[in-house]
């Protein structure tokens, strides 16, 4: 890994050091990923001798982890220019796989073709959303913020809005969305070194968090770059594997996004077929029958509760007459201690009893048709034709909240400072995109595939007969998969299937009867990519922190070794406190990661956009357009989501704006925004002259007669 | 400092070129995602907006931004901003 640290002609900097960096860089990541590939091949082979399961995932879990600490330490730095922006020298292509790890999160590898198995053509708005945000990137602010040329997002907010107010909210809303998303990666961090090693899940936490650090601590930006190109090339390869097999398996075809429309095709006929099966309207019916009994309950929930103690006492008595098996007995006795006390706990009971049971009692498992657009029917009476309204208004509501996070959040956006140029600034763009719509493209092959094969081969099979990984996910946790024969034929119906869409991707390889070497690869991308998100994350909030409120805020003459020392300091601090946070397992992280999106998309992107394209947006106006982006959101998902209802203690009855979600708070934040902004600055005096030039300045890529300084061009 | 006609010429192609390649963006996203339904003919086996959706606006967006970058940088060489190599 000596080509990390540019010598001679590199470090020297100008074209010809930048071309030669390159080549050496090439050179380095060639040879690492023929190396990756030897080694698991080397575990295959392994394998194939004997070694058990639980060392290959040991293995993968310390070999990875462990490359990443030694890139880390061979990276150190304490200047400056390296700690926060790696010397400004990334070139574009490798600053594109660094942004597409960083970019691509637990949620992106794990969670999205999870999604889209669930939810089918609504899980798109993922896809969409997480890819066309980087139009917004390229066109409105990459190249822009390149030119600026300092180091973190605030700065620019606090340079172009002068004062420290417009700074300041930058700070706060950088913390805010990046510690709400960084926590949903150390909780991806822990779920996955768990299920690799079987360590208990906090202690899992706080080991990722070692991977994590030994990263970020030591190198900064310069460390956290070449570990995330790294990290992106192990998850690419670990992506593609299972899919490409799967193809094959089904369709002998081994380009899975070229071929999965005529599975398409396939699923959406067995959709039809399984609609109509007696067997699955059968479990569709005592399912019913249990909401419908829990519904009788909560009517009258006294009688109710006397009822079950009744009949809990009876079956007690009942065994003990006929001197049953002793455990048979403690099951008995253990069920009559847990009926619910008072009536509060016996109405909760009750109601959960009939939520869950109604939510099962739906055809195909309650997933919607694979193929179909939007829930409801344009055609049909009222109810249908508002149900399909409000699912498309949704569905685009959370594309654009999703595109416009992109293009706001401070992690990917602090990325396009290291390149050496505007000219690559641009070029990274692309290759961001390229490297993270390899992964993208590919998601809703893989959830079909995956569907194809559940509905075809794994439904029908009799439960005596149904592959291991049934048993070992339902082991991790029943909550992610669990299988019940519901109505005793013997046999797995779909309806009888409850699967979580975390494990679809964890649990492709051995869905296609890949060895599990292929799993443990798998799992070490999962964690690739949520270490690879959360350094970045920790990153942007020790920054925020030390640079923008320390030394641009209080102590402007503070050392340089002194600020990225501070800086050091400081992350460490943030992991915990983030490692705290995810090991107390916060309700709702799908919403989190969402939520920071939302959160993003209000307070930045208005600020940033109209400080670059429109001369007369003013301090004041920036100021307040944040505020009340920031204000409006918070507020719509405090009042909406249930989660958060609960934790600030809201009781109104729950009033949704044009039938918005609450994940699409964002769509009230940012117009909001940018009308505050305007109308602010139209009454407030126009920004002074060397605003004015600093706004030329970022526009041409280089201004001849430009009297403003910039940093590294 | 004043602005050369070059120079203003310059800002006027780039906001241009934005403006169009923001409204393809979002034809093939908001516009595509509107009509889904209607949009639903058989494209080589998928339904057409659902390809849309997985693989087409990728591809496109792809495009989009592959586009912006060789445009302006090709735009810097003509109007005399490009950074000195």
């Amino acid at each position: 890994m000596a080509g990390l640290n540019p010598t001679g002609a590199a470090a020297s900097g100008g074209a010809a050091g930048n071309r030669a960096f390159k080549q050496q860089l090439n050179k380095v990541y060639a040879w690492y990923t023929g190396g990756f590939l030897i080694f698991v091949v080397a575990l295959a082979i392994l394998e194939q001798m004997g070694m058990p399961a639980s060392w290959i995932g040991m293995t993968f879990l310390i070999a990875t982890i462990g490359l990443y600490a030694g890139i880390g330490i061979m990276s150190r730095t304490t200047d400056a220019a390296e700690y926060y922006v790696a010397g400004r020298r990334v070139p574009a292509i490798y600053n594109g796989m660094a942004t597409g790890a960083d970019w691509m999160s637990a949620a992106s590898f794990i969670g999205m073709a999870g999604t889209l198995y669930l939810t089918g053509y609504g899980g798109l708005a993922f896809i969409m959303g997480w890819t066309g945000g980087y139009c917004l990137v390229a066109l409105f602010l990459a190249p822009y913020l390149r030119k600026f040329g300092q180091f973190t997002i605030p700065d620019f907010l606090g340079e172009r809005y002068g004062g420290n107010m417009a700074r300041f909210m930058g700070i706060f809303a950088a913390i805010l969305c990046s510690f709400t998303y960084v926590v949903a990666q150390i909780y991806g961090v822990g779920l996955i070194t768990a299920r690799l090693t079987g360590l208990a899940f906090e202690i899992g936490v706080f080991v990722g968090l070692g991977g994590i650090l030994v990263c970020s601590f030591l190198g900064g930006m310069r460390a956290v770059t070449w570990t995330q190109v790294a990290q992106y090339i192990i998850l690419i390869i670990a992506y593609m594997i299972p899919v490409v097999w799967l193809s094959v398996k089904q369709t002998s075809v081994p380009v899975p996004q070229a071929i999965y429309g005529m599975q398409l095709q396939k699923v959406t006929e067995a959709e039809a077929k399984l609609k109509a099966d007696p067997k699955e309207q059968e479990v569709i019916a005592i399912f019913k029958a249990r909401a419908d009994e829990a519904a009788a309950k909560l009517k009258d929930i006294p009688a109710a509760m006397a009822a079950d103690k009744a009949a809990a006492e009876q079956k007690l008595a009942d065994l003990k007459a006929s001197n049953a098996a002793l455990a048979d007995v403690q099951a008995a006795e253990k069920a009559l201690a847990a009926l619910p006390a008072d009536e509060a706990a016996a109405k909760k009971a009750y109601t959960a009893v009939q939520t869950a049971n109604a939510a099962r009692a739906k055809p195909l498992a309650g997933m919607p048709a694979h193929a179909q657009q939007f829930a409801g029917n344009p055609d049909g009476d009222a109810a249908a034709q508002k149900t399909f309204n409000e699912s498309r208004r949704n569905f685009l509501a959370l594309i654009f909240c999703l595109m416009v996070g992109t293009a706001a959040l401070p992690h990917i956006l602090m990325r396009y400072y290291t390149t050496p140029s505007v000219k690559e600034a641009r070029e990274s763009v692309t290759w961001s995109l390229f490297f993270i719509f390899l992964l993208y493209f590919t998601a809703p092959a893989l959830a079909v595939l995956v569907k194809y094969e559940v509905f075809t081969v794994l439904v029908g099979t009799p439960f005596d007969k149904l592959p291991a990984w049934i048993a070992a996910w339902t082991a991790v946790d029943p909550g992610l998969l669990s299988v019940t024969d519901i109505n005793k034929d013997g046999i797995l119906q779909l309806g009888e299937m409850k699967i979580g869409g975390d494990i679809i991707v964890l649990a492709t390889p051995a869905i296609g009867g890949l060895p599990y070497v292929v799993s443990g690869m798998v799992a070490a991308g999962g964690l690739a990519a949520a270490l690879s998100t959360a350094d970045g994350l920790l990153l942007t909030i020790a920054n925020a922190l030390s640079h923008d409120l320390y030394y641009k805020m209080i102590d402007p003459n503070a050392s340089t070794s002194r600020r990225v020392t501070i800086s050091k300091i400081l992350l460490l601090v943030v992991a915990l406190a983030a490692a705290y946070v995810a090991s107390q397992k916060p309700a709702d992280i799908l919403f989190l990661v969402s939520a920071a999106f939302s959160f993003a998309a209000a307070a930045f992107f208005p600020a940033l956009v109209l400080g670059i394209f429109w001369k007369r947006a003013s301090s004041a106006g920036a100021v307040l357009g944040m505020a009340s982006g920031l204000g409006i959101t918070f507020y719509y998902m405090v009042t909406t989501q249930p989660w958060l209802r609960g934790v600030f203690g809201v009781t109104s009855p729950v009033e949704l704006w044009f039938g918005i979600l609450p994940i699409s708070a964002g769509i009230f934040g940012v117009p909001l925004g940018f009308a505050v902004i305007i109308l602010v600055s139209l009454f407030t005096p126009a920004p002074n002259k060397k605003v004015q030039e600093l706004i030329e300045h970022v526009r041409y890529p280089n201004l001849k007669g430009d009297t403003v300084k910039s940093l590294g061009t | 400092m004043e602005l050369t006609e070059s120079q203003r010429h310059y800002w006027q192609k780039n906001l241009r070129v934005t403006a169009i390649l923001l409204a393809i963006w979002f034809v093939v996203t908001y516009v595509v995602g509107f009509f889904a339904r209607d949009l639903n003919f058989n494209f080589f086996g998928w339904p057409f907006s659902f390809w849309v959706g997985g693989q087409g606006a990728l591809v496109v967006y792809v495009l989009i931004i592959g586009f912006y970058a060789r445009y302006m940088n090709r735009l810097d060489q003509e109007h005399g901003v490009a950074e000195e190599e």
